[in-house]
């Protein structure tokens, strides 16, 4: 089932590097990650869609862990603390850091949330979703990017 | 993980209700206090009827671009940012013309900009309107090429 406020554009530029605090400490650096397919996930604790989304992300990456997602959260709510007890309270299970506005203008600007970039093995950013997406239609990217090893 | 899954229905009951709470809070703004951001940005390049422009959402997205001359107050979703607000317009005569707007999230989604326009409507605020938003900032106004400002 398709959103009607859901945009996707494809792109095939390098995905910016980053170094983010993790909400539960130490730092995380995107291209670490490199070899993997990483799912980004702009988006924030106030924000409703993106509170729908994550019980998604949560079993998009308990399927397919084992072969290469790795899906990070990139929060701009302003502080740590709702961010935390939102990860505790919603079992989530992959990597969530506090964004930055410099990040977002990198990403050609977080301008709304929330916003989704899949990013292939190679680190290049494979396609960009704007607002609420359906489950479906990142599980259809993910596999396609990770059949190429 | 199983947890996660025994959770999902009741997360998704509760995520009905925020969104219920928030569609309920934004269609009761009356049509005649919203300004289109076509409106807005003629109004801005006319120089007339200079509003005090607030933006009551998230501060990280102000950062990147907001409305040259707006203020940022704070997320009206919480009692900081209304806080903030109040204390921002509490000794202004109560005809001044206010604009409100967030662009956060689509217009049926946003927590924001409905409860800051009921904080300035209780403090008695009457000439009051509200930027009508529908996707979020970027798509609405900066991707249309009306004036943007970065920074604080």
């Amino acid at each position: 089932m398709s959103r009607p406020d859901s945009a996707v554009a494809k792109q095939h530029r390098p995905a910016p590097d980053f170094n983010l605090p993790l909400i539960n400490g130490g730092q995380l650096r995107l291209s670490s990650y490199r070899g993997k397919v990483v799912l980004l996930d702009f988006w924030a604790t106030w924000c409703v869609p993106c509170r729908e989304e994550t019980p998604h992300f949560v079993d998009l990456q308990q399927k397919y862990d084992g072969d290469g997602l790795q899906i990070i959260g990139v929060s701009m709510d302003d502080s740590t603390d709702p961010v935390r007890t939102f990860y505790q309270q919603f079992h989530i299970n992959y990597p969530v850091v506090m964004g930055t506005a410099d990040v977002g203008s990198a990403y050609g600007g977080v301008l709304g949330l929330p916003i989704a970039f899949l990013i292939d093995r190679e680190g290049h950013i494979y396609a960009k979703h704007m607002g609420a997406t359906d489950a479906a239609v990142f599980e259809k990217d993910i596999t396609t990017l990770l059949q190429n090893r | 993980m199983k947890t996660a899954k025994r959770f999902t229905p009741l997360f998704l009951f509760a995520v009905f209700l925020i969104s219920a709470s928030a569609f309920a809070q934004w269609s009761s703004i009356a049509p005649g206090r919203l300004i289109s951001p076509e409106d807005q940005a003629k109004m801005l390049q006319s120089g007339r009827d200079k509003p005090l422009m607030l933006q009551v959402g998230s501060h990280m997205l102000f950062l990147q671009a907001h409305i040259p001359g707006s203020e940022y107050i704070g997320p009206g979703a919480n009692d900081a940012g209304l806080q903030q607000l109040r204390k921002r317009v509490e000794g202004l005569p109560r005809n001044k013309f206010i604009v409100l707007y967030c662009g956060c999230c689509p217009w049926n989604h946003c927590p924001n900009v409905k409860p800051a326009d009921d904080a300035l409507h209780t403090m008695g605020f009457t000439n009051v309107k509200v930027l009508y938003i529908a996707d979020n900032f970027g798509t609405n106004w900066v991707d249309k090429g009306y004036p943007t400002a970065k920074g604080e």
